[in-house]
């Protein structure tokens, strides 16, 4: 980046909230995307939507790119910076605008952080359900842009589900404002739900609405082990079957409770082969009815132990528990390279049997996890970014995965993006007529590709950044 | 030798890359972390503080005032140890990269040796912390204290020593290790063998407290032995980047306690009962000390846990009337040594409370060893939070478990005037106490 350019963005959001020091565009250079990361030319702090618009004129006029950023925790590369970008930081967008309690709304801010969203609405007897892993650290700008799961979403649905409407400054500027508090609107192109889970390829989001629902007033959790791993898969489909829709029921297999036992003591059985963590939540006897019900089901299916949380702080331990399953894998190796394949409900043992099938052909070791009620599996596979051998027959084993995933009618990814890590994927999923769709669809809205480009997927043959000048300057091509 | 070599030698005290590459930089640290929460800049964060390690180390980049400047930011509550899934130590890696640094020409020389000959000289040695604090005492009792604020006299040299002068506690009139007894017996029969540590600061400010631990041990049942060999336990240097003298001093306790008898050895200051629950990894490349070290530190016990597992057997006075009473996390005890269920149990068990939850109870206070002195304004920004989260409570009493906490706080007492007694949990006990 040129020294004008610098000045100019300088000038835009004040010297104060401009970061070019060597070691502010190091830790701006990663999410919690493993192996990936790539420096960024400046990171910048804009205090108004007038500020973020300036910016992307700025970046259409001087051809620079501009990579949106909430927390930094995404799982698909999103939000880590590309070839001659700055990094636009929402954190500090962090103000519950409005919570309606007569339309059982709520107006955030983007950099509102998820965890804290739910707390405040809660004290209202209100209820946000989407909650991924990273809930107390991720915002709700990341959540709309990936289109956020989590533990809920059997149930509840996902972010998606939630989002009333979006603002956000366009890639040329302009301030888009879609959406609102009726619950019915069908004026024009559902725009709203076109943002969600555009990645920041579409615009900055500046401000959201969200629904709110009333908080169920009982919950049931139980914990149930299981010696064989089909078993645990079996229990999932039955209760399924049945007819039961539980708020939440997740699965960990005996490597990812290991290490979740190694980080939180709470005494989980080591020797189980997977386990099962149920919750069912509601209004009145139904919730009784449907935990007995699971019981049944569960003994039927060889399950060697139950367990009931006695109240709900055990019940917030074991979730928590769960949540941290994806990070405390990194226990046993320096590189966690988790993905989420997901497949229909009913497929679910058989994706488990290929996850266990890929980490013996391709000699890796994988700690599997993730939301069995939705099908959505976090595969991990444990090992060291710095050995090239061991990356590779990781590669490898995803790719074996992901094709088996979409031979049963699966997706690459359930609720963690495509970013960079996955794009080489989307169109075996997407198909060649869906790409292209997505790709002309960037260039109406992105004409020069200058919001977080090279994510999703590759417009070319335009080159993303700047045409090199120098031989070193050229990197290597990947498909 | 030459710079270059120089800097690269130093390098090599930071952790190994093994150890550095544990961090896969999910971000689960973020919500906890005080000085993220400060600035909101990723540098600020635990996070990013590894990320610039680990450049720094592989010789990435180049050490810079930034990167001395978030080294020391940081307050070591370690926070964020207790939120890493991944089990990230990184405590050690902060403490090893202040070391590095203090070695800089980014950190003042002077300051370096000011803050060394002040942990070597005055807190490490008993007798010169005792001189200073009679210096103390006698500024206070004369009256001169009240002549330097009420003229603010101070504020004529700088505006944080004024302000840093008000952080400086009431000493005591006695100090404790002169008033316990080597060997103090409990009047009926000996249900316990413990022995006790009893701080530096613990004893020349706060020398009351140990004098209740003391008491309220007795009541127990203990047989507790204090040796008077004993010295500093070494963590506010080895938590300031003079690894080398904490671990002459950690020897030096584990000789003076090992010539005796007990099974629990009981510490009532979160910082110290911390640094000694780690000798055992400290000095485990040690052969002479290993396995003493071990031994050491498997018998060390906060106060508050050793009565939460003993569960020993207290006849309180049934008349008093319960009092809405909170309790603060000191980092050095829910962090560092994972206790935080156990004083909790303690306390809402005793007849004279009537317990609120403190909202954002481990939260960081500021105090940090000398963060509060060395870092003055920073640390009042944590001080501020945390005295708003006591007030929001109502309670008239406020536990913490820890001496640098205790000051904190009771100097948040003053300056957001709040009116609430600071105590530590033992010294309730002791008021409870059916004969008080």
């Amino acid at each position: 980046m040129d020294q004008y350019t610098a000045e100019k963005l300088k000038s835009i959001v004040g010297k104060d909230n401009f970061f070019d020091s060597k070691e502010d565009k190091l830790v701006y250079s990663y999410d919690g995307t493993p192996v990936f990361k790539q420096l960024p030319e400046a990171v910048l702090f804009p205090q108004d939507e007038e500020q973020i618009s300036q910016i992307l004129k700025l970046a259409n006029n001087e051809k620079f790119n501009v990579v949106p950023r909430g927390a930094g925790t995404g799982l698909s590369g999103g939000s880590i910076p590309v070839d001659n970008s700055v990094v636009v930081v929402m954190t500090k967008w962090n103000k519950i605008l409005e919570i309606d309690p007569d339309n059982l709304t709520a107006w955030v801010q983007p950099g509102v952080v998820t965890g804290a969203l739910q707390k405040e609405v809660e004290k209202l007897g209100l209820f946000y359900p989407p909650d991924p892993g990273s809930l107390n650290v991720c915002t709700i700008g990341g959540n709309v842009a990936n289109n956020a799961g989590g533990l809920r979403g059997l149930k509840y649905g996902v972010t998606k589900n939630y989002v009333l409407g979006v603002e956000m400054i366009l890639p040329n500027g302009e301030l888009l404002k879609t959406g609102g508090k009726n619950m019915k609107d069908v004026a024009g192109y559902n725009l709203r739900d076109f943002i969600v889970g555009s990645e920041g390829t579409l615009g900055i989001i500046t401000k959201v609405l969200l629904k709110l629902i009333p908080k169920p007033t009982q919950s049931i959790t139980l914990l149930i082990f299981f010696n064989k791993l089909i078993d645990a898969g079996k229990t999932v489909s039955d209760i399924i079957s049945s007819h039961i829709v539980p708020s939440m029921m997740e699965f960990l297999d005996h490597t990812t409770i290991n290490c979740v036992e190694d980080y939180t003591h709470i005494g989980l059985p080591r020797n189980s082969e997977a386990i099962l963590l149920i919750e069912i939540d509601g209004r009145g006897s139904a919730v009784q009815e449907d935990a007995e019900t699971i019981r049944k089901i569960a003994v039927k299916n060889n399950a060697s132990a139950l367990k009931g949380a006695s109240d709900e702080n055990e019940a917030n331990t074991l979730k928590t528990a769960r949540r941290s399953a994806f990070s405390a894998l990194a226990r046993r190796m320096p590189t966690t390279i988790l993905e989420d394949a997901t497949v229909p409900r009913s497929e679910l043992p058989v994706m488990i049997e290929k996850v266990t099938k890929a980490a013996k052909i391709f000699d890796v070791t994988f700690g599997n996890f993730g939301h069995a009620g939705d099908g959505n599996l976090h595969p991990t596979c444990l090992t060291d970014e710095r050995n090239s051998k061991e990356l590779e027959k990781a590669h490898k084993a995803f790719d074996y995965i992901f094709n088996e995933a979409i031979k049963l009618g699966g997706t690459i990814t359930g609720e963690h993006g495509t970013g960079l890590a996955k794009k080489h994927f989307l169109e075996k999923v997407a198909g060649p007529a869906g790409v292209d769709m997505m790709k002309r669809i960037k260039i109406a809205i992105d004409q020069n590709n200058i919001l977080n480009p090279g994510k999703i997927f590759t417009i070319s043959p335009k080159c993303e950044g700047h045409m090199p000048t120098k031989r070193e300057q050229i990197k290597d091509f990947h498909v | 030798m030459s710079k270059e070599i120089q800097y690269k030698e130093l390098l090599k005290i930071l952790p190994n890359d093994d150890i550095l590459q544990q961090c896969m930089h999910c971000g689960m640290c973020l919500a906890t972390c005080p000085t993220y929460d400060l600035t909101k800049l990723e540098r600020s964060s635990p996070r990013g503080r590894i990320a610039m390690i680990k450049s720094v180390a592989r010789g990435e980049m180049e050490m810079s005032r930034i990167f001395a400047d978030e080294m020391n930011f940081c307050l070591d509550c370690q926070a964020c140890e207790t939120a890493c899934p991944a089990g990230v130590k990184y405590g050690r890696m902060v403490e090893t990269a202040r070391v590095v640094v203090d070695n800089t020409k980014f950190v003042s020389k002077l300051g370096v040796v000011i803050k060394r000959f002040a942990l070597r000289k005055v807190v490490a040695s008993r007798n010169g912390l005792k001189f200073v604090s009679r210096l103390l005492w006698l500024y206070q009792k004369i009256g001169l204290q009240k002549f330097v604020q009420t003229t603010g006299i101070l504020k004529f040299f700088s505006k944080n020593l004024a302000e840093i002068e008000t952080l400086s506690p009431v000493i005591a009139d006695k100090f404790s290790d002169t008033q316990i007894k080597e060997i103090e017996l409990p009047n009926g029969e000996v249900k316990y063998k413990t022995a006790f540590h009893f701080g530096c600061l613990m004893n020349t400010m706060f020398a009351d407290i140990n004098m209740d631990t003391i008491d309220v041990l007795k009541e127990c049942g203990c047989k507790i032995i204090t040796p008077k060999d004993q010295v500093c336990c070494g963590s506010l240097m080895g938590h300031n980047g003079d690894m080398e003298f904490a671990l002459k001093l950690a020897r030096k306790n584990i000789d003076a306690f090992d010539k005796h008898d007990y099974d629990f050895l009981i510490s009532n200051s979160a910082g110290c009962g911390a640094f000694m629950k780690d000798y055992a990894h400290l000095l485990e490349d040690d052969p002479d000390y290993a396995e003493k070290a071990k031994r050491f530190s498997s018998k060390v016990k906060d106060v508050m846990e050793f009565f939460a597992e003993q569960k020993p057997v207290l006849e309180f006075n049934p008349a008093l009337e319960p009092e809405l009473t909170t309790y603060h996390d000191a980092c050095h005890l829910i962090h560092a040594q994972k206790v935080s269920a156990q004083p909790r149990e303690v306390i809402k068990s005793l007849p004279g409370v009537e317990y609120k939850e403190l909202d954002e109870a481990s939260w960081c206070c500021g105090s940090a060893g000398i963060y509060n002195v060395v870092r003055y304004d920073d640390a009042i920004k944590q001080l501020e939070r945390k005295m708003n989260n006591i007030k929001n409570t109502n309670a008239k009493i406020v536990l913490t478990g820890n001496p640098g906490c205790m000051g904190q706080i009771k100097h948040g007492t003053k300056k957001f005037n709040i009116d609430v007694e600071v105590l530590h949990p033992v010294t309730l006990i002791k008021r409870l106490l059916n004969n008080q």
